[in-house]
């Protein structure tokens, strides 16, 4: 995982089979960086479930959450429209795992994302982050804690 | 280990002994199978543990997947301003296929609940604010699927099903006593 304070490597992936997302274009924001394993395996689903009931808690803190995995885009797009997804989830298809090997969030063994999350706050920096057992759903306590804490920061010094 | 947040308080319901040594709190979704499931679970731990233990169940709607499951839980609080609101948990979970909101009122009817005024309440915003906290403290808690069980306020990452939730239950009552014993 890379150290908080470091700043986040840009990337630009599809985010559906015809549009593609560039992390420095979200800039003004905070962004919450997912990676998981795979799409339809079942902790990914209760992962991915969970966090899109979270839109609202993100919102209020400026965040942006987005999802990555090494899924192709189709696999996506069944897999949002399926769950109802209201978050974008990106392809890190080719070269496959480029961004994760990026964010040091690469499994070589299984060829899949850890399941890895990073918190990067408006100006690109990496603020905070997580790597989760594979096989365990991090919830989103630590998330919102990390959002909080940078937003209480923020307060003190202005 | 993730811990409750908040404790059980005042705005929680609570069935059971409040005093038990075993506290058991459900996060749960009335539409979601995996606590349909863990309903008649729930209901036997009560019946084998009896006044060892207190349940309480706090509201985790997963409502982009499940369109009623939000609606149905302000109907229990609804039910709950008039004293039946385990009444309208177990009746919902019993026919959770079942949660439009005709059904509810169905319910509402079978309870015996005044029907103006739960067709008032449910549409108050203290009861939905109170869902939504629920939801909150869920998430703060560590909640990360449905049900999530804590367990005298930690979070229980075994599982829950068959009777296993209940053999885990016994051993920490086995070993509470112990310590009232040591002590």
């Amino acid at each position: 995982m890379l150290p908080t304070g470091t700043i986040a490597p840009d990337f630009e992936l599809y985010s559906t089979p015809d549009q593609m997302l560039k992390l420095s274009e979200l800039r003004d924001r905070k962004v919450i960086l997912a990676f998981y394993p795979a799409d339809w395996s079942p902790v990914c689903d209760d992962q991915m479930t969970l966090y899109n009931e979270m839109g609202k808690y993100f919102a209020r803190h400026n965040a942006q959450l987005i999802g990555v995995s090494v899924d192709s885009k189709w696999s996506h797009l069944a897999f949002i429209d399926h769950n109802k997804f209201n978050f974008p989830l990106l392809s890190d298809f080719e070269p496959k795992g480029g961004v994760a090997r990026s964010y040091d969030a690469y499994d070589e063994k299984t060829g899949q994302c850890q399941r890895a999350l990073y918190v990067i706050d408006e100006k690109g920096i990496i603020r905070w982050s997580y790597l989760s057992p594979v096989g365990i759903n991090p919830g989103a306590d630590g998330i919102l804690n990390a959002l909080e804490e940078l937003d209480n920061v923020k307060s003190l010094n202005q | 280990m993730k811990q409750l947040t908040p404790s059980v308080n005042s705005v929680d319901h609570i069935l059971g002994n409040p005093i038990a040594p075993l506290e058991l709190v459900e996060y749960g979704d009335y539409s979601c199978p995996y606590c349909g499931r863990a309903y008649p679970i729930v209901k036997e731990i009560q019946q084998q543990l009896g006044s060892d233990i207190k349940f309480v169940f706090r509201n985790f709607p997963l409502s982009k997947i499940h369109p009623h499951a939000f609606s149905a839980a302000v109907a229990t609080e609804a039910a709950g301003l008039q004293g039946k609101f385990w009444e309208m948990h177990d009746i919902i979970f019993e026919n959770q296929r079942t949660l439009d909101a005709e059904h509810i009122f169905l319910f509402a009817d079978k309870l015996g609940l005044d029907i103006e005024r739960f067709k008032n309440d449910i549409q108050q915003k203290p009861l939905i604010e109170k869902v939504e906290k629920d939801f909150e403290s869920g998430i703060r808690s560590g909640t990360n699927r449905t049900p999530t069980f804590f367990i005298n306020g930690v979070k229980f990452d075994g599982e829950w099903s068959d009777n296993q939730l209940l053999q885990y239950l016994k051993s920490v009552l086995l070993g509470n006593k112990s310590k009232v014993y040591e002590s």
